[in-house]
């Protein structure tokens, strides 16, 4: 009895020890819980996050990030670089060649012609491809032979891993959706409820809104994988309860983005079923201070925009005042938790871009007062602070309906009230204020207010674009119909020769310090920019499912061909 | 009879089309736009394109038109062309989601059965147990059980479902662990194992949204009971010697049916439009969930047909009510 046990524990052992001896399907079925309920399986009709990781499953790009943001091969036989000739001196082109003996889930190979209508798809003017933004700047894409394709691209570009790589710009295949090109793409709802693909599950069925069934794909190129014979996605319901089925009814294996409040997160852990896990990416809370005007006697037109400075925001003691404030230790603790860290940058990560900024992160109320006074604003009567001009430090702050970020307005009123700094709070439903509806006044970037609070990130590990943002032809305005991305209409000839230099280096710790001193302008330096808190990923997975690897860089679904049941 | 059917059909059509437009014009007019479901990271251009992909930049007045046309013309047609394989409605443009860019109606007709068994169960079994409660509230007007019946009928009606509901799966399937809490939409019922699955991840569900019409339905059934049993005709019969059981369940109980059939019927149509909230709690993901998520995603075509549909069969409920009043009461006549 004794020696059975004994064996049997032993068995059990090596069957914890060595998953990838698993053979494929080997493990039944896997339940997955997005809280937002997946619309569609193609990613190039429609950019919502839950929508492109569940499509990953299925379809995939030449080239992924892993956990540490970087590249590694998909499709792709290997990364072009320099080194290996994959691009060329001139920066203009990138080689990609595929795998040998690639196969759709249908058993038709996949060849280069499916990788230039990838292109072509997303590319055609009338389609409306919500992963346009991966393809700017590619001039062409053509096939050189069978297994190899060239991009190329209509200026030096010193990050050509765009077009292709991550869960966003996937290979869909040509004989599919040849049909399927511009305005026809919505009309196309078998292929894109089902498409075919080379990932590591194909669909089943698909219910719009509900939910996804899925099963192995015979024709995976790794015969081992994936340990699951099917996978059900489920979606639906809010973040609590998805985090609940993991955690407390283990009626779940993994839920995706169980961003909960860090009491509750504390009362899941007690159900023991499962475990969260989280991981930090570029997503950054934080407030923009406006350098223009939105006094509402100013005409219709010239609220908010370059004509009128800020009475008090362009100065930048004021704005460093207000920063010193703030406690995110704090805001940390109460709003996220495990989910949360204090920061001080606009570009948080990947680790070489961030910079070692850490002045923020201790309260200094009293040195905020100082800098006021220095600034010329001493407390009126009423103990809100006023300059020789008359000029009262009174802001309107505004942000999103959102539990969190209502307890943090409320607590950055106290603390800036404590210095004397008039505040009005202002919540707005995030259909108006992220709608971007030049007819709204509300909308975030039309900035009918002193400050903001929002949260922002840059897709994948290339904070170029990102930084690029703030350049001064790109501050929203009623000749652009508000659509820039310029939200603090900051202007500033250093900053522009800056991302000019960016855009032409290639060498890769040149960029990292680049991005830095850019990172210090915004934040340290000026103030302009007041980043508050890093916001993780937080997902929960069930204690019986292994391989989990939480992924900020790409789809969190990236691995999951190496899942497994823990038996 | 049959004539005033008819009238009253007559007469909803411009009733449906003025309430067309009041849907559409509310919706559109509401704030939200389908861009904020669009991430920060997408460019403004491609935020653009996007849009006009959808549709989402004609003029109201061009897409109002589009939509009927869609709505009475197309969507019939598909229909048509479905049932007896014709070819009609090819190449016509059908109501597409924003969301998913898939037809609205292929995504409402796969909600519905989800919706008919769960929030429709729930009202008969909510019927089922309303109507004797009621009863016998009413007999015993103040007893402890008139009393009792009227405490929890106050609490179904007054605690609001999410509670309820939250409640139910913290005791039964975090503590016990007896139901599931999540609903599985793709469970296909072929052998005994599978019936008992789909009936244990009905019973949560249908017990929240079932207490809910029960407490309603009972205390109309009381109060109407109430009405008839201290009638002349109640006393009449009790005279001429028939038994109790004859005259509540038969006299009495016939006449007090009248005003709650009414009220039964008048509530069909809310089955269709879901419980939202029972719904997204238990993730049934029937029409109530499509509703409210496609209203979150300012998805127009959505909601807007479905508010519509939602329009049509009160209206039609409506009318059978009125048809059925005339039909359990012969005072009643129409011509």
């Amino acid at each position: 009895m004794r020696l059975r046990t004994a064996l049997m524990g032993a068995c059990a052992t090596a069957a914890m020890a060595l998953p990838a001896l698993a053979e494929r399907g080997s493990d039944g079925n896997v339940n997955i819980l997005y809280s937002q309920a997946v619309s569609i399986l193609n990613p190039y009709l429609s950019s919502g996050t839950k929508d492109v990781e569940v499509s990953s499953l299925i379809i995939e790009p030449l080239a992924g990030f892993d956990e540490k943001g970087n590249l590694f091969p998909r499709l792709a036989a290997e990364i072009p670089t320099l080194e290996n000739g994959g691009v060329s001196e001139d920066l203009t082109t990138i080689t990609w060649k595929l795998k040998e003996g690639l196969l759709w889930s249908d058993g038709t190979p996949v060849t280069s012609a499916d990788v230039v209508f990838s292109w072509q798809y997303c590319t055609h003017p009338e389609g409306g491809c919500a992963q346009a933004a991966r393809y700017e700047g590619v001039q062409s894409v053509e096939a050189i032979d069978e297994r190899t394709v060239k991009v190329t691209f209509s200026a030096p570009k010193p990050n050509p891993y765009s077009a292709f790589v991550g869960s966003t710009s996937p290979i869909i295949q040509k004989a599919q959706f040849q049909d399927c090109l511009g305005a026809a793409a919505a009309t196309c709802t078998a292929q894109n409820f089902g498409p075919i693909g080379t990932g590591p599950f194909r669909v089943t069925e698909f219910k719009v809104n509900d939910v996804v069934q899925l099963e192995a794909n015979p024709h995976y190129r790794d015969p081992e994988k994936p340990a699951f014979a099917t996978v059900m996605v489920k979606g639906g319901g809010d973040a609590a309860g998805a985090a609940r089925a993991v955690m407390e009814t283990g009626e779940f294996d993994y839920a995706w983005n169980t961003q909960i409040n860090p009491e509750l997160q504390a009362q899941m852990k007690a159900g023991g079923k499962g475990q969260f896990v989280s991981a930090f990416g570029t997503l950054v809370e934080r407030i923009e201070m406006n350098l223009t005007n939105p006094s509402p006697s100013l005409p219709e037109g010239e609220r908010s925009t370059v004509k009128h400075p800020h009475p008090f925001l362009t100065d930048a003691r004021v704005r460093k005042a207000l920063s010193m404030a703030i406690d995110r230790n704090l805001l940390v603790e109460v709003g996220y938790g495990e989910a949360g860290r204090p920061t001080c940058n606009l570009v948080p990560a990947p680790e070489i871009y961030a910079s070692d900024n850490t002045d923020c992160l201790t309260q200094d109320i009293e040195g905020a007062k100082a800098l006021l006074e220095e600034a010329g604003f001493t407390p009126g009567p009423d103990g809100i602070r006023v300059n020789a001009d008359g000029v009262r430090l009174s802001v309107l702050y505004q942000t999103s309906v959102n539990p969190v970020r209502q307890d943090f307005q409320a607590l950055i009123k106290q603390w800036w009230n404590e210095i004397g700094v008039e505040v009005e709070l202002k919540s707005i439903d995030p259909g108006v204020y992220f709608g971007g509806d030049p007819g709204s006044p509300d909308t975030f970037q039309k900035f009918y207010a002193d400050v903001e609070m929002y949260a922002n990130n840059f897709d994948g590990t290339d904070p170029e674009p990102y930084l690029a943002q703030y350049l001064c032809d790109k501050i929203p305005g009623p000749e652009n119909q508000w659509q820039g991305e310029n939200i603090n209409r900051y202007c500033d000839p250093a900053y522009e020769a800056l991302v000019r230099e960016l855009a032409q280096t290639r060498d890769i710790a040149a960029r990292a310090e680049l991005v830095k001193r850019m990172n210090d302008m915004l934040t340290k330096e000026s103030h302009v920019v007041v980043p508050l808190v890093d916001r993780g990923r937080l997902s929960a997975h069930s204690n019986t499912l292994g391989g989990v690897v939480l992924n900020v860089w790409d789809t969190e679904l990236w691995n999951v061909q190496d899942w497994y049941r823990i038996k | 009879m049959f004539t005033y059917t008819l009238r009253r059909l007559l007469l909803a059509i411009p009733t449906l089309l003025v309430i067309s437009l009041v849907i559409f014009l509310l919706v559109d007019l509401a704030p939200g736009s389908p861009a904020s479901q669009i991430p920060l990271t997408v460019p403004a251009e491609v935020r653009m394109r996007i849009l006009e992909a959808m549709g989402a930049n004609e003029p109201i007045h061009v897409r109002y038109l589009l939509w009927l046309k869609q709505f009475f013309v197309v969507e019939p047609l598909v229909w048509v062309d479905a049932t007896f394989g014709t070819a009609f409605s090819e190449g016509m443009q059908r109501i597409l989601s924003w969301q998913s860019r898939s037809p609205v109606f292929d995504v409402i007709v796969e909600r519905l059965p989800q919706t008919l068994t769960v929030v429709g169960m729930a009202y008969v079994v909510g019927v089922l147990i309303a109507l004797p409660i009621g009863i016998y509230s009413a007999y015993r007007q103040y007893s402890w059980f008139d009393q009792i019946g009227t405490f929890v009928a106050m609490v179904g009606f007054s605690v609001p479902t999410f509670f309820t509901g939250l409640v139910l799966i913290l005791v039964f399937a975090v503590n016990l662990g007896w139901f599931p809490s999540i609903y599985n939409t793709s469970l296909r019922v072929t052998d005994w194992e599978s019936f008992v699955a789909q009936v244990r991840q009905m019973v949560l569900p249908v017990a929240v949204l079932a207490l809910y019409n029960a407490s309603q339905i009972s205390r109309y059934m009381r109060a109407s009971m109430l009405d008839n049993l201290n009638q002349d005709y109640v006393r009449t019969a009790r005279a001429k010697g028939l038994r109790e059981r004859v005259v509540v369940l038969k006299h009495v109980l016939r006449n007090s049916m009248i005003p709650v059939v009414t009220v039964i019927a008048l509530g069909i149509p809310t089955i269709f439009g879901g419980a939202i909230i029972t719904e997204q709690v238990f993730r049934v993901n029937g029409l109530g969930a499509l509703l409210i998520g496609a209203i979150q995603a300012s998805d127009l075509p959505m909601v807007q047909t479905l508010t519509f549909i939602f329009a049509v069969l009160i209206v039609i409920f409506n009318l059978i009510a009125d048809v059925l009043y005339g039909l359990l009461d012969p005072r009643i006549r129409y011509d």
